[in-house]
């Protein structure tokens, strides 16, 4: 049970996901899954929905960060055309694993998170889009979907009321890309998943062109709590700006990998130290990625950096997914950047030249400045060609190329030149 | 002169009534039935392994799409292959956390082991090992996904009696 008292409340998403059973109906139930759902379709306005959403602080936790009530306001109404409602699933960012144990452990949480969120939004047809190699965790959600049907939950007239909603599991199949909403759409139109450019946002023309809400899997799993206790309950949890719990995926040098929910501004060092079980080697991280690969990486200075938006931002990073990679002293952070570049160039969509072109460079210098045939002018063009693609494509993928490249230039600049070929020789 | 390709030479596939069925329940799904391509890719994959030309021209004929939308398809996804692959399909994760916790020194072990390169089949049609991103497991590193069934927190121990108790079961299927 999540209690009434923000100051008590240890874990909103993860706080029935290690109960034995808990992805069946029945134990669900049990344990209290839909409960306040029939007050929320009986008693509730869409307008009162939103209102407590957006009173709550909640942000899209898939690595924006973009205010959740703020997005679901934008949603037209009485365009003539029906609303969409997409569930992002498709959990690809490096170091980002969160999602994965709600839908594999509490698939009805998200099932009800979605339910209220179609709701509020007018939405007949509902999509998980879920990444192709979670199969085990597609197979989980729709066992779950379909005893939600079966109990009158999802389809028509849900527990009888005049709210009807369909819920389907639509598989990706490898796609990093995809990911990004626009391409998630894309991908989910049955074309390869190449991000929109923008305007217009989804919430005016998304799916096919209708009016289409995409969230994140933990963000929509947060809104039953939120409706339950208020938006004022949620917004008390956490620190100013950043309101709530988080799922932190920790991976990388630490003993205890794996997730962890915390309030938001839990300094790195405690969620480290007390919850993973500290770094394999060493006081202090050689480095940290604090919210997935694509994020700036923070040095061993940010150690004590309170784990939310605004305090994550000044120190010159972003929260991201709240995927935590850390890197004790043994890490070798050029062979980890180039590995990096590989995947970006990898998973470039192609549609921009910065990004296509930009992405196969780097990985091409990295891989010769691990071999030791750089030289110094080399490293200009890691500089140069990093800041030339950021900020100038479709979608993000090419910042988040540049990013560990310009981290690595940044914060180790002596290592980088101990690979240069002039000081190896 | 345009690029065609010729399917008038291949030989014909098709879906069995059961599996048709299965796809019209997918296409209802959805405002269009172009959306149902990549789960109808996912099932005819399943079902023929893997997606030469004349199963994509059955899905494109299935879906009433045009090939060439078929195609463009399944070579953007890296999850759809137009080449078939040994009966254990190896893909280990050498992304950051699986990397930092010894990915590569495991995919290297294997590859030694089965006395192939990434990306190979060995002789017997057993096993293919490939490098794949980042799995979205990354608190069980290093991430090893056997014919999709994700192994965590994988040693080289482990895949030796992988190996080992897959080629036992081989023999074992022809004697």
């Amino acid at each position: 049970m999540i209690p009434s008292d923000p100051s008590k409340v240890t874990a909103i998403c993860f706080d029935r996901i290690h109960l034995p059973g808990q992805a069946t109906l029945e134990v669900a139930r049990k344990n209290g899954a839909y409960s306040y759902l029939p007050t929320v379709l009986n008693e509730m306005n869409r307008e009162q929905i939103i209102e407590q959403v957006k009173i709550s602080g909640l942000r899209g936790r898939g690595g924006a960060g973009f205010p959740t009530g703020l997005k679901w306001s934008f949603v037209p109404r009485n365009t003539g055309k029906p609303t969409y409602l997409l569930c992002n699933a498709d959990e690809g960012e490096p170091g980002t694993f969160k999602d994965r144990d709600i839908m594999r452990f509490d698939p009805h949480l998200l099932i009800e998170g979605m339910i209220m969120a179609g709701f509020a939004l007018g939405v007949h047809d509902a999509y998980i889009y879920i990444r192709g190699e979670f199969l085990h965790e597609a197979n989980v959600m729709n066992a779950a979907i379909k005893e939600a049907y079966a109990a009158n939950l999802l389809g028509e007239h849900i527990l009888g009321t005049d709210f009807s909603m369909h819920l389907t599991v639509h598989r990706g199949a490898g796609a990093y890309v995809c990911g990004e909403e626009t391409a998630l759409i894309e991908s989910l139109e049955g074309r390869p998943g190449r991000p929109r450019f923008k305007p217009p946002f989804p919430a005016v023309e998304g799916f096919y062109r209708c009016p289409t809400v995409v969230n994140n899997v933990e963000t929509l799993a947060t809104i039953p709590a939120i409706l339950e206790h208020g938006g004022q309950w949620h917004k008390q949890i956490g620190v100013p700006n950043s309101a709530g719990m988080k799922i932190f995926s920790v991976s990388g040098h630490v003993n205890k990998p794996g997730n962890y929910e915390v309030p938001m501004g839990m300094p790195l060092r405690v969620l480290v130290e007390e919850y993973c079980g500290g770094l394999q080697h060493g006081d202090v991280p050689k480095a940290v990625i604090p919210g997935g690969s694509s994020t700036p990486w923070l040095g061993p200075e940010h150690y004590d950096v309170p784990l939310a938006y605004d305090e994550i931002h000044k120190a010159g990073s972003m929260l991201g997914s709240g995927a935590v990679i850390i890197m004790d002293e043994t890490a070798d952070v050029v062979a980890l950047t180039r590995r990096l570049s590989h995947f970006y160039a990898h998973e470039s969509c192609g549609q921009c030249t910065p990004c296509r072109e930009g992405t196969g460079w780097l990985e091409r210098v990295m891989l010769r400045l691990e071999a030791g045939g750089c030289n110094a002018r080399d490293i200009e063009v890691l500089q140069d060609a990093s800041e030339h693609m950021a900020g100038r494509t479709i979608c993000a993928l090419a910042d988040g190329a540049a990013a560990p490249i310009l981290s690595l230039l940044r914060m180790f600049p002596d290592e980088v030149n101990s690979y240069l070929a002039e000081n190896k020789a | 002169m345009s690029m065609q390709v010729d399917t008038t030479q291949m030989e014909k596939v098709s879906f069995n009534a059961e599996q048709l069925e299965e796809i019209r329940e997918l296409v209802a799904r959805y405002p269009h039935p172009r959306s149902a391509l990549l789960p109808v890719l996912h099932l005819a994959q399943q079902h023929f392994g893997y997606l030469p030309m004349n199963v994509q021209q059955l899905v494109a004929d299935t879906l009433d799409v045009n090939l060439m939308q078929v195609r463009e398809v399944v070579t953007f996804y890296t999850m759809f292959r137009e080449q078939p692959t040994g009966k254990y399909l190896l893909e280990v994760c050498t992304n950051a956390g699986c990397m930092l916790n010894g990915a590569c020194e495991l995919l290297e072990h294997m590859c030694r082991t089965l006395g192939i390169r990434v990306g190979e089949t060995t002789p017997d049609g057993l096993f293919t090992v490939t490098e794949v991103e980042c799995a979205g497991a990354c608190g069980g590193a290093p991430v090893v996904q056997v014919n999709n069934v994700y192994h965590e927190k994988v040693t080289a121990e482990h895949m030796d009696q992988l190996i080992a108790d897959a080629r036992a079961q081989e023999d074992g299927g022809v004697a």
